[in-house]
């Protein structure tokens, strides 16, 4: 049964129809200077699945989530969203494709002097010209979904970094995005919120038809949520499955992180050279 | 015994011996200082008694060096030196924190001069990049009312000109009050005092009134403008907003400017009030002359462009000092430190900014005869 599934997943991830699929990346690397932060990735997200994006710190997950939004062009290779390679759009283009996604912020980057239901109005403000009654009932409703209807009065300072994120939330499926992007979403949230957001997400993408893409490091979670994963280790995808099927994958780097072990080819040590020669002052 | 000075007929000898080590530090001090040294001799160090020699016998025997140095004794060890002496020697010899090389050093200068050079040219294209964005936002906004965001700018008008009258308008009237006091005195030598109503009303009018409006404006609003985004941009304000497909140019940059645009005319115009009364104040108190007189000769004095040739300054300096402000904020990444450091920057170069158009502006008056 569980075989059957994985396998129809996979069918799915690396089906090429543009109909299915929400996000492709082909062949893209990107650089700042001459450090190489993305070599020739290439991923794809079919069309309402949860995604998960994981690796450890600093292997560029940051940098792909930029790339998916279109605020930096790869160098090479192409960045396709719903059908648009980002690197072809102009400036306005690209606003207009941002309104069709969704995206939440590590600490939910709420506008400080805003209210909650101020907010999750804001989008509706901008980018829509309907009557103040239907975007009260718009925000309401989005409130409602994440729980914080009660809380549509407080200041974003007011709230707990659970209750913020899942403002956060509210304010990114306002404008009923196709899909929705989370970066972080679980970093420094207690138990009871973490189960709290993973249980919305999932609701979230299956109730609204969402396609759903997660960057974390949080590798428990994302097994218990994600559909397919991709690890990325050194700026390339180290193994891509489903969460059971990586659990097990016998790539060392692949190993280490998925278990949390110290030793495996990604060092503790950040390159230095040899620690007794440079005690000694023989090397700098 | 832990230091013995040995002496036979042909040469002398240092015997250390026993555990020199940091449980006998005591011992160590008192005997290596008690120690008396002759000096000008050659003196040979024998170590081979030594049993156990940790890091502070090492340094108690660099400390023993030190004082034969001082003596002029010259020393030489017997055998090999103890290695936690070589130790302590050799890793003083080398400093690992620094480079210490001329040529070096010439390299990291010409290095340095490169990178700055280049580092300039890139800020240079950004300054111009974020100028030509201003300017699309501006002509998308002339075409939708909307867009010009009227909540926005008046909110800004309000915190930039509003709040910052009382401010203006009590240095405005202190400086004139100076200006005309030293006026005074210094034309009283020549019986000329009522040319002080001169004085003030022309420099006021052109040049004091805005320069000062500019000036007090850049350092309240310019700041607060760079810090406001600036937290925003900590906060990933500014990248939710671009997320959720909203110009940060338009909802943030465009309204500051706009409403810096409109408030720095009014406040030079109370700010050019205040002067001129602050200078009929002091006529009257300092010099007698009454406030009719002082309206009288200030109609003399001034010619129909006066005013108009500080105001239309105005909106030039608003917009430097509004974009600075903007600009350096919306430059603010990852850390507290760039902020304070930016927000500076930006108080500091439109100061700069204002004075420098100020300049411009006098030498195109003078050559139009404005």
């Amino acid at each position: 049964m569980d075989n059957a599934i994985n396998t129809s997943l996979r069918n799915l991830a690396t089906a090429r129809s543009p109909a299915d699929l929400v996000m492709r990346l082909e062949d893209v690397s990107y650089s700042v200077g001459n450090r190489a932060i993305l070599k020739g990735l290439s991923l794809s997200i079919p069309r309402g699945s949860v995604t998960g994006v994981m690796g450890p710190s600093g292997t560029g997950k940051t940098t792909l989530l930029r790339l998916m939004t279109g605020q930096i062009n790869a160098d090479s290779g192409r960045v396709i969203v719903a059908g648009e390679d980002l690197g072809l759009l102009s400036r306005s283009q690209l606003y207009t494709l941002r309104k069709r996604m969704g995206m939440l912020f590590q600490n939910g980057a709420l506008l400080t002097d805003l209210s909650v239901y101020e907010n999750v109005a804001y989008p509706l403000r901008e980018h829509t010209d309907l009557p103040e009654a239907l975007i009260a009932r718009v925000v309401l409703t989005k409130l409602q979904a994440v729980g914080l209807r009660g809380a549509a009065d407080l200041m974003p300072s007011e709230l707990s970094g659970g209750m913020a994120r899942r403002v956060a939330l509210a304010r990114a499926i306002v404008m009923d995005p196709e899909f929705l992007i989370y970066d972080e979403p679980f970093a420094g949230l207690d138990p009871i919120a973490m189960g709290m957001v993973m249980r919305l997400i999932r609701r979230l993408n299956d109730t609204l038809g969402l396609t759903s893409i997660i960057v974390s490091h949080d590798v428990a979670e994302m097994a218990l949520l994600a559909d397919y994963a991709y690890v990325l280790n050194a700026g390339a995808i180290a193994a891509q499955g489903t969460p059971v099927e990586l659990a097990g994958d016998p790539t060392p780097a692949v190993r280490q992180f998925m278990a949390g072990l110290e030793e495996g080819p990604v060092a503790f040590h950040y390159p230095a050279p040899d620690y007794a020669q440079q005690l000694l002052g023989l090397v700098r | 015994m832990l230091i013995e000075w040995l002496s036979t007929a042909e040469e002398q000898t240092v015997r250390l011996s026993g555990a020199w080590c940091a449980e006998s530090v005591g011992s160590l001090e008192k005997e290596v200082d008690a120690l008396v040294i002759p000096s000008a001799v050659h003196v040979w160090l024998d170590a081979s008694q030594v049993t156990n020699m940790d890091l502070t016998g090492a340094w108690f025997v660099r400390r023993f060096q030190a004082r034969l140095d001082q003596c002029s004794t010259s020393y030489s060890w017997r055998g090999t030196p103890p290695p936690t002496v070589e130790f302590v020697q050799h890793s003083l010899e080398r400093d690992i924190g620094s480079d210490g090389n001329g040529h070096r050093d010439g390299l990291r200068a010409r290095e340095q001069l490169g990178r700055l050079t280049l580092n300039q040219v890139e800020s240079l294209r950004e300054a111009l990049d974020f100028t030509g964005r201003i300017g699309a936002v501006l002509r998308r906004a002339a075409g939708s009312w909307r867009a010009l965001r009227a909540a926005s700018i008046t909110r800004h008008v309000y915190e930039a000109g509003l709040l910052a009258i009382p401010i203006v308008a009590l240095i405005a009237f202190l400086i004139s009050v100076i200006v005309a006091y030293i006026g005074a005195q210094e034309l009283k030598q020549f019986g000329g005092e009522v040319f002080v109503v001169d004085l003030v009303s022309v420099s006021v009018l052109r040049e004091l009134g805005v320069l000062l409006t500019s000036i007090i404006v850049a350092g309240r609003s310019g700041s607060s403008y760079a810090a406001e985004i600036g937290v925003m941009q900590l906060n990933e304000e500014v990248d939710a907003l671009r997320a959720m497909g909203v110009d940060p140019v338009e909802v943030l940059v465009l309204p500051r400017i706009l409403g810096l645009v409109l408030a720095l005319p009014l406040l030079t115009v109370i700010a050019d009030a205040m002067g001129i009364a602050g200078g009929a104040v002091l006529s009257w108190l300092v010099l007698g002359i009454p406030f009719n007189q002082f309206a009288v000769r200030m109609q003399e004095a001034l010619s129909p462009t006066t005013f108009w040739a500080g105001l239309i300054k105005a909106p030039i300096f608003a917009i430097l000092i509004a974009a600075v402000g903007t600009y350096r904020g919306l430059q603010v990444r990852d850390s507290s430190r760039e902020l304070g450091r930016l927000t500076t920057q930006a108080v500091v170069e439109s100061i700069f900014l204002v004075l420098l158009a100020d300049a411009i502006f006098a030498v195109v008056y003078w050559e139009i005869d404005f």
